[in-house]
């Protein structure tokens, strides 16, 4: 079996919260899916919740504390990673937001993501795509096609085989193709010269 | 070891009483202050140069004349000179001034800034900063070690036949030291040159620093200029001291948590945890500066920033004080004890003229 690493993360604030509860629903399914193409999925949470005051820290300090840092290169090592964001005011959430203004801008490049948010109400679901597309276009991450909402009425009475559980069935599938096919991530040193000093002076 | 303080300059309403200096009394200050570093024992007084409020310092080679008029043994030296939008020109000029004037206690740190606005205002685009450090570098570089000289590069108008004057004193170029936080390439840069590299230190965890003077060290021995044991290298620290720690913490928590540069992010307790940060007695200072040594090595400058968040001048003083009476000392005698032979010091213009390296500059002059 090949290993490769999931990172998943929440930006759920109550407790329990619907967002988590679709990330969990979202990495079972994708474990599941990828052990079935013959890939284990070594699976990682991170509560954005948690993390609060550190991404805010960073922000004004500029460095990251240590549980971030921890978090910050866990996504950057990970093969592919599943966000979930509750939406506020009609977009993610500012702390959603502020996990990913903090991180390095390159650290997310060609990385198979998973979108996917939840709200009170499925007329939010638009959300994924003129919010969350954008930003992780613009990280650069390869986005899996197929992406996840979920109101509260997907989570009411009878609806545990309903259209929610394909739509994650369908995403958790896509994602562990793409992760079954890929290279596991190469994680490049920060601190690593990419040029001597006289190619450097050539090359201004 | 050379051990010292640095000042960025700023201009700042003390939180505790609301009061804010004039310039003019703060620029007093900083005389003062600097004046008192040679009183209490410190070797080096360094300040840094900025553009904009609210510090005052955009003229660094003015104020370091008037306090070389005023002291004896002090280095002066700068935290940071902006190596991006000043003209090299005009930096070799000034700082070969300095040195006559003040007989050689002269060296200096070189910095990009990293203030978007201050770039524009000198003709000059953030996004170029490093190769605008690596270009007017190699020319600074070049005007202390040749009398006349003929350039082109990118960024500033040719040279033909260009002397900058006055020559460096016994044409001995005031030593030079890289500053950067995180720029790998400005570490390359004072490998290549065998020049000093300074790590600001204060505003990063031990681990990143530890990183960047390891990279450094690593590609001083590439160059040639020995063993990387053997690299020059600069910290900043930054404390707050009083006899007893729980009055430091007491009394520096208001200035921290208003602090311009961190102030309303992370607690006291936190940045003194991930930060060179020391808020204590004159112990705890000790015992962190020196575990500073087990993670960049041996190395030849320890500066304190003391005068900065509104402190009134009359702590900073008393500051002064017990950083001379109860801190160096130690450290110095510590310093000395662990350090091995091989490692040098700090060149100085003095060391430089014993070393005779005034032969060496002029053979690379009649090259």
């Amino acid at each position: 079996m090949k290993q490769r690493k999931l990172v998943v993360i929440s930006a759920g604030l109550s407790q329990p919260s619907s967002t988590r509860l679709l990330a969990d629903q979202l990495s079972a399914a994708a474990a599941g899916a990828a052990t079935r193409l013959g890939v284990t999925l070594d699976v990682q949470f991170i509560e954005l919740r948690d993390l609060a005051h550190e991404i805010t820290d960073n922000m004004l300090t500029g460095f990251p504390g240590t549980s971030l840092k921890q978090a910050q290169e866990a996504v950057t090592a990970a093969d592919a990673l599943i966000t979930v964001t509750p939406v506020f005011s009609a977009s993610y959430s500012g702390l959603f937001k502020s996990f990913f203004d903090v991180l390095d801008k390159d650290a997310l490049v060609d990385k198979p993501v998973l979108l996917a948010a939840t709200a009170g109400t499925a007329r939010h679901s638009l959300v994924l795509e003129h919010a969350l597309r954008p930003l992780f276009s613009y990280l650069r991450a390869a986005i899996i096609p197929t992406s996840v909402f979920a109101a509260s009425d997907d989570w009411g009475a009878n609806s545990v085989e309903g259209p929610l559980r394909a739509r994650i069935d369908r995403a958790a599938a896509e994602l562990a193709r793409v992760v079954e096919r890929r290279e596991p991530a190469v994680v490049t040193d920060p601190f690593a010269l990419t040029a001597d000093f006289e190619d450097m002076l050539k090359n201004l | 070891m050379q051990f010292g303080i640095f000042s960025v300059s700023d201009i700042t309403t003390d939180p505790t009483t609301g009061r804010t200096p004039t310039e003019a009394q703060r620029i007093k200050d900083i005389v003062t202050i600097a004046k008192h570093a040679e009183e209490v024992g410190l070797d080096v007084f360094a300040l840094g140069e900025h553009h904009n409020e609210p510090f005052f310092s955009s003229s660094p080679t003015t104020t370091l004349a008037y306090i070389a008029a005023q002291t004896s043994t002090l280095q002066l030296s700068t935290a940071t000179t902006l190596i991006t939008t000043n003209d090299p020109v005009k930096i070799a000029e000034d700082f070969a001034m300095l040195q006559h004037l003040a007989d050689g206690r002269v060296d200096l740190t070189l910095g990009r800034g990293n203030t978007g606005p201050v770039y524009p205002w000198f003709g000059k685009d953030i996004r170029a900063g490093i190769p605008l450090a690596l270009e007017n570098y190699a020319l600074l570089h070049k005007l202390w070690r040749q009398h006349t000289v003929d350039w082109q590069g990118k960024f500033r108008t040719p040279l033909q036949g260009f002397t900058s004057t006055p020559r460096p004193l016994d044409e001995i170029p005031p030593f030079v030291w890289h500053g950067s936080i995180r720029s790998v390439e400005i570490a390359e840069q004072a490998a290549y040159y065998g020049d000093g590299f300074f790590a600001n230190h204060i505003f990063w965890p031990a681990s990143h620093t530890q990183r960047m003077v390891g990279l450094y060290r690593q590609r001083f021995e590439h160059y040639g200029h020995g063993s990387a044991d053997q690299a020059i290298v600069g910290l900043g620290g930054q404390v707050f001291l009083r006899k007893n720690s729980q009055d430091a913490v007491k009394e520096f928590r208001p200035y921290f948590d208003n602090a311009p540069v961190y102030g309303h992010g992370p607690s006291l307790e936190d940045f003194t945890r991930e930060t060179p940060l020391t808020v204590g007695s004159p112990q705890q200072v000790i015992d962190k500066t020196l575990g500073f040594r087990e993670y960049v090595g041996d190395y030849q400058r320890q500066l304190f920033l003391m005068d900065h968040a509104g402190l009134p001048v009359k702590t900073v003083l008393e500051q002064l004080d017990l950083l001379g009476s109860e801190v160096v000392p130690v450290l110095r005698k510590e310093f000395a004890r662990l350090k091995p032979a091989h490692v040098p010091d700090a060149p100085t213009h003095a060391s430089l003229l014993a070393a005779g390296n005034t032969a060496a500059v002029k053979e690379e002059v009649k090259a």
